[in-house]
């Protein structure tokens, strides 16, 4: 309170502004979203019939679910997430919201954190629900482990982070809907890889030490591709 | 319009002369592998095909790199390239890969690190193509281009090491191979002098076909400079 309020403000303003924009981001997409539930009822229904397709078509009794139930579940938040992610730039795209985000003066990165943020919230969400549907369904054993639960967490930030710079990529294409899991499946295959073998690890109850490369291999790429896309939006966005 | 340069005309003839003399080389001089017999010798064209490939791919990312720092259109052009280029090269190593695997592992493909980690690479520079099929402004093109072929380098190696922490069987001939590998062979002198002349030729061969693709490139931008121009 002793030093001049109007020095102290502007000091303080950029790290303020920074943060206060990505919430501002991710906010205005989640606020939308509570009104118009369209993205998460399509997310959230898609899902429920990958798992409904997967039951009939891997016949999903006892013995197969032990060995496929981490599989089936990353598929399906895979899928449903590729829907989650082209509709939620769609938006932007469509009603000319991204130029409008674009020219607010704050760093653009805050754009693609809070879109990040936004998308991330989705796919929990859905996640959320889904995860007791299976277990209702399923009765697997294991399934509500801390370990479980943070691998899909650390999984779903690998996966949001490069989709969310994919999908902005991707709007801006001729052929939009249709590339957006071209471009994005090969590139998080090392997520899918290590979050599948690491929940099955998990859900069997094998030892730590065994699981610890896959969940080091997550961690590593989360870091890699969060500075990535992080390093790579600027020159996405840019006109 | 301009013809082809001299040194370019030059590296046409040296190509094939080169191709024909690894054919020879390959299949008539390299000595026979005793175990794996005639089959053995399609490993001198898949080891020289993968090496392009892979130069291929890294010369793309590194020009994607350049690109986005000079924002030169002409780096763009050294990328797609460079990909079209290595895909062929690439998926040539693949199915030669296959005829190999086919009488010593017993089957055309299996998910060993290497096989899938190279499937993974195909598909992502495929994408990449993709990617600029969708693209009109050639400015946003390069841009995009560039960006996907630098994630794409990054996580190429992610993916291999993901793959790795499963178990491999393929034969590492250079260097120490893993004690699971099936159908590794010591080289006798012959087969090093083989085995690197091949890569020279493809190298040679690579270089050719860089060299028309850059032309073929430019002559592209000039097409469509010249279409603009007529449109307004």
């Amino acid at each position: 309170m002793s030093e001049n309020p109007i020095q102290n403000t502007s000091a303080q303003r950029p790290g303020e502004n920074y943060f206060g924009a990505v919430l501002a981001v991710a906010w205005k997409d989640l606020a939308a979203e509570l009104r118009s539930r369209e993205l998460l009822s399509a997310m959230l229904i898609f899902a429920l019939l990958v798992i409904l397709i997967f039951n009939f078509s891997l016949q999903l009794d006892r013995t197969t679910r032990e060995s496929v139930t981490a599989g089936v579940l990353w598929v399906t938040f895979a899928f449903a997430g590729t829907l989650g992610l082209n509709r939620s730039m769609a938006i932007e795209k469509d009603r000319g919201c991204l130029d409008g985000l674009l020219l607010a003066p704050v760093d653009r990165s805050a754009i693609y954190f809070g879109k990040a943020i936004s998308n991330l919230a989705f796919m929990l969400i859905v996640e959320v629900i889904v995860l007791p549907v299976y277990f209702i369904l399923y009765n697997p054993r294991n399934f509500f482990n801390p370990g479980f639960l943070g691998i899909i967490l650390l999984g779903s930030i690998g996966y949001v982070a490069v989709g969310t710079l994919l999908s902005t990529m991707a709007v801006q294409t001729r052929t939009r809907d249709v590339l957006l899991p071209i471009l994005l499946f090969p590139l998080v295959i090392p997520v899918l890889v290590s979050a599948v073998q690491a929940s099955m690890g998990f859900l069997s109850g094998q030892p730590f030490e065994e699981i610890l490369p896959w969940l080091n291999l997550l961690l590593v790429y989360d870091v890699i591709f969060v500075a990535a896309a992080f390093m790579a939006f600027d020159y996405v966005v840019e006109e | 319009m301009s013809t082809q340069p001299r040194a370019l005309i030059v590296l046409n003839v040296a190509s094939v002369a080169l191709l024909a003399a690894a054919y020879y080389a390959s299949l008539v001089y390299a000595p026979l592998e005793a175990v794996m017999g005639q089959v053995q010798r399609v490993f001198y064209f898949h080891v020289a095909t993968a090496w392009v490939g892979m130069i291929g791919f890294v010369i793309a990312a590194v020009a994607g790199i350049v690109y986005l720092w000079k924002k030169d259109l002409k780096w763009d052009s050294v990328s797609l390239a460079a990909v079209e280029i290595s895909l062929v090269f690439f998926f040539i190593a693949i199915v030669l890969g296959s005829i190999w695997a086919r009488p010593i592992w017993g089957t055309w493909w299996t998910w060993e690190p290497r096989l899938t980690t190279a499937a993974i690479l195909q598909m992502i520079y495929m994408a990449y193509l993709l990617l600029r099929q969708g693209i009109e402004d050639p400015e946003k093109r390069a841009r995009f281009g560039a960006i996907y072929t630098l994630l794409g380098g990054i996580s190429v190696p992610v993916t291999f090491i993901s793959i790795r922490i499963f178990r491999s069987i393929h034969p590492v001939v250079i260097g120490a191979g893993g004690a699971e590998a099936q159908g590794s062979f010591s080289m006798a002198p012959t087969m090093v002098q083989v085995m690197l002349f091949s890569i020279f030729a493809f190298s040679v061969i690579f270089v050719t076909l860089f060299w028309h693709r850059l032309r073929l490139g430019s002559l592209e931008s000039r097409v469509e400079q010249l279409k603009l121009k007529v449109m307004q």
